[in-house]
């Protein structure tokens, strides 16, 4: 034993269980073929993983695709990805639509809805874990930002992290697109004219991808099918694979503490400690998926109608992973180029293709930029807290600001009605806003990040103290009485036991019930 | 974990089998062990936190079950199983985090980088090889580039050209011709007096009744002509004033006329665009950049609206082509 805090005896590996006899069988066959009792697998078992709640963020992720999946496969037994014109039956279960010409994709969620038992609480449920998948992605790239996780060695993984981003908000379009409901439909016509905008190729890409001049020959919902539920999610599923092959191979990154250094690890073995956590985690997240599913509405497409290319409703918003650009295209002031026999729409091209591709171009290249910036080259295992880099956190605050207040006007409609202002000044709020917040957001965090680093003990667990007032009126302080908790006892990290002792009561009491000891930590 | 991959390169295959590993390999702990108590600080209360709801759970999933069966609402069926998978997770994340070990348990690192050495021979190797497939093959070389070049053109071609038509012209021009006939959505034709004075009213050119680039908007401000514009004097005869509706800036159709101030609004950006007179769709606020294109019209034999030909310039979102 390399622990030096505990005073075990050196324990004689004791003779094999019957169970252990029973599995040495299983495990040898397995053994002979792939050797994992000395390689991968038995490190599988003691993998450690540190411990900390912002850790579980990448976690909400994964289960929410792993919830997507299960319940895409679900929707897809259901679904037909065909704009072919049908009619609503005369005694279809939702009366207003009765008799309605409509795509027969948009007649197929409608029976999901209304007709497949616990339908609609699973498209409801595949709804909210797009949501809630996206949003988990971006607070889990928010902390590892923060925290410098993406510094050298693991530059690699952020690119991959950033690129399933992307592809997570694609596909969360695609499926957006392909109930084919009023509310969809003019997302796709407003792609449309954003791919128009490009120069030079945008009516051959804007042609392409919707086979004709817009809404196109109908073929853009069985193409939208196919990207979305085959191409993109097993682009997700392979990059899914890459980010957690090479967190295994990188080992997990921890906060400083004690006993950790940049050389270990330091926390919970993979078998049984984490899985039993992390298991019962993949539960809760479907389990609040699952509640979401039937007790939130989200996206009621029966109330909307039938996508009609010549109607249009009113206040409508994108899903919130989209209403950063929804909202840049609201603020974006009417600048077209037009000149030499061409025109270049820089009122939808620049917040519509550029303004996205330079975010997740800058996105991507952040770490060799700030390797460059600080001259920081070393290999980095221990995380950083953010107070401790000021101007990391504050150019990451600034941007957090900037997309909130981007998100903030894809609602400049509502919130005109809302406050019972003009339009033009919400827009006008916005515009200026979206510059001054950020730089008022970053010089501020910044502030707060040299302040915070001069304060000692910010963050340290108090004592209680108890005042009390003498005869003379003088009030004075006493530190309470200690109690077990007060104070932090940390053990030593010590390897992972491969034998645990089975003998004795276990307890170390000597009363012959196994039970177990408490320690003060 | 101490270093379990040396043991790798350690036994041989006759060792396989020896039963007792060196202890230093791997460590023999003892339930006494500080690093193998649970870490709840009550164990009787935390296993009967757990156990609590993981019976939630196991119940939750038998309503769920009643609930499918009985066809209840989306509502009961989301809380019934939605309570019991959470309950039941937080459960077995309950036993894993305070009745399991937690340690602190240690694992090395091994550094990533190779020697210096190493890294030369792996380069040493790629180039090396690499060249040795080349060297006095020259023009296999070529032909191989060539060859995997032409491949890359050809394979756009069914993975592009297949998927849709090359614009051509087709973006310059509408249906709307010299003598189309105007219909409303259910492809009646349009008298001058249908649509009431402060009405508007979307239609189409005969025969293409719901086309998303030739829908257009007509709306009425008043019953006399309305001149939007020097050159446009019999365009909007006895105030039937048309224009696209497909907006100039992300082409959503601009459905919203507020008669009061004469002006259409599109919903999806809130462009707003002036009509009347002298007003001929000028965007007065949002993003859009142009004013929507006028169709002029006329008044036939029979009283019905007709157009006096196409719109004089593309209708919609601005493109690369568009001058």
């Amino acid at each position: 034993m390399s622990n030096g805090t505990t005073d075990s005896p050196v324990l004689e590996r004791p003779a094999p269980t019957q169970g252990q006899k029973a599995a040495a069988g299983g495990i040898r066959w397995l053994d002979e073929r792939l050797g994992i009792a000395k390689g991968g697998g038995r490190a599988m078992l003691d993998k450690i993983f540190p411990d900390h709640w912002s850790f579980l963020l990448g976690e909400i992720a994964l289960y929410s695709f792993v919830v997507l999946l299960a319940t895409g496969v679900f929707l897809s037994l259901y679904f037909n990805p065909s704009a072919a014109d049908v009619v609503y039956p005369k005694n279809g279960p939702y009366v207003p639509l009765r008799g309605v010409h409509m795509s027969a994709a948009y007649l197929s969620s409608l029976d999901i809805s209304f007709g497949v038992r616990s339908g609609l609480v699973i498209r409801q449920m595949h709804h909210w874990a797009a949501d809630v998948f996206i949003g988990a992605i971006a607070v889990h790239m928010v902390r590892i930002f923060f925290t410098g996780a993406f510094r050298k060695p693991r530059e690699l993984n952020w690119l991959v992290g950033v690129t399933l981003l992307i592809l997570a908000i694609v596909n969360g379009f695609l499926g957006y697109s392909l109930p084919d409901d009023l509310i969809s439909g003019t997302g796709l016509r407003i792609a449309y004219s954003i791919i128009l905008s490009i120069p030079l190729v945008g009516t051959y890409l804007a042609n392409f991808v919707f086979g004709g001049q817009f809404p196109g020959d109908g073929s853009i919902i069985p193409r939208f099918f196919i990207l979305h539920v085959l191409i993109i999610p097993a682009l997700l599923a392979v990059l899914i694979g890459a980010h957690l092959g090479l967190l295994v191979r990188q080992k997990h990154t921890q906060f400083p503490g004690k006993g950790r250094t940049e050389h270990n690890v330091v926390g919970s073995p993979m078998y049984p400690t984490f899985i039993a956590k992390t298991t019962g985690f993949l539960f809760m997240v479907t389990g609040a998926l699952w509640a979401m599913g039937g007790l939130a509405q989200i996206n009621p497409i029966w109330q909307f109608g039938p996508y009609e290319p010549t109607k249009i409703s009113y206040a409508v918003q994108p899903d919130w992973y989209m209403g950063w650009t929804d909202g840049a295209l609201r603020i974006m002031p009417s600048w077209e180029f037009s000149g030499f026999g061409h025109t270049i729409p820089f009122e939808i091209f620049l917040p519509g293709v550029l303004f996205p591709g330079l975010a997740f171009g800058l996105f991507w290249a952040w770490p060799f930029l700030e390797a460059k910036l600080t001259g920081d080259r070393a290999e980095h295992n221990l995380l950083d807290r953010p107070r401790d880099k000021p101007r990391r956190t504050a150019v990451g605050a600034a941007f957090l600001a900037f997309f909130f207040v981007l998100l903030c006007a894809s609602s400049t409609d509502v919130l005109a009605t809302f406050f019972d202002v003009s339009l033009g000044l919400v827009l006008w709020t916005f515009r200026f806003a979206v510059i001054i917040v950020p730089i008022v957001v970053g010089v501020v965090t910044h502030r707060i990040c040299l302040d915070m680093s001069g304060v000692r003990d910010v963050g340290k667990r108090k004592r209680h103290v108890v005042i009390t007032r003498s005869v003379a009126g003088e009030y004075q302080t006493h530190p309470t009485e200690e109690r077990p908790g007060d104070t932090h006892h940390e053990l030593d990290p010590a390897p992972v036991p491969a034998y645990i002792d089975m003998g004795g009561d276990g307890d170390g009491d000597g009363d012959g019930e196994p039970g177990v000891r408490r320690v003060s930590r | 974990m101490t270093d379990v991959k040396e043991g790798a390169s350690g036994p041989g295959p006759e060792a396989r089998h020896q039963t007792v590993p060196d202890d230093e390999m791997f460590p023999v702990a003892s339930f006494d062990d500080p690093h193998l108590q649970p870490a709840a600080k009550h164990v009787r209360r935390a296993e009967g936190v757990a156990g609590l709801f993981l019976v939630i759970g196991f119940l939750g999933f038998a309503a769920y079950g009643a609930s499918y069966w009985q066809n209840w609402s989306n509502v009961l069926q989301g809380a019934f199983l939605g309570v019991g998978l959470f309950a039941f997770g937080f459960g077995m994340s309950a036993w894993g985090k305070y009745l399991l070990p937690q340690g602190p348990f240690v694992e090395e690192r091994h550094p990533n980088a190779s020697t210096e050495a190493e890294v030369d021979a792996m380069a040493a190797a790629v180039v090396g090889r690499g060249a040795m497939m080349f060297r006095r093959r020259g023009f296999l070389g070529g032909i191989l580039g060539a060859g995997a070049g032409v491949m890359g053109v050809v394979m756009a071609f069914p993975l592009l050209r297949s998927l849709g038509p090359v614009p051509k012209q087709s973006f310059d021009h509408t249906h709307w011709k010299k003598g189309s006939r105007v219909v409303d959505f259910n492809g009646k034709l349009v008298r001058a007096d249908d649509i009431l004075t402060g009405g508007s009213l979307t239609v189409f050119p005969e025969g293409y009744v719901g086309n998303a680039m030739d829908q257009t908007i007509i709306v009425r401000p008043t019953t006399s002509n309305v001149v939007t514009k020097a050159g446009r004097e019999t365009w909007a005869p006895r105030g039937n004033l048309a224009f696209s509706k497909v907006c100039t800036h992300a082409g959503c159709p601009v459905g919203l006329y507020q008669e009061q101030t004469q002006q259409l609004l599109c919903p999806c950006h809130q462009s707003l665009f002036d009509v009347g007179q002298g007003r001929p769709a000028v965007p007065v606020f949002g993003p859009a950049p142009r004013p929507l294109p006028q169709l002029p019209l006329y008044i036939d034999a029979g009283g019905y609206l007709r157009a006096q030909g196409d719109y004089h310039e593309p209708v919609g979102p601005g493109f690369w082509e568009r001058s």
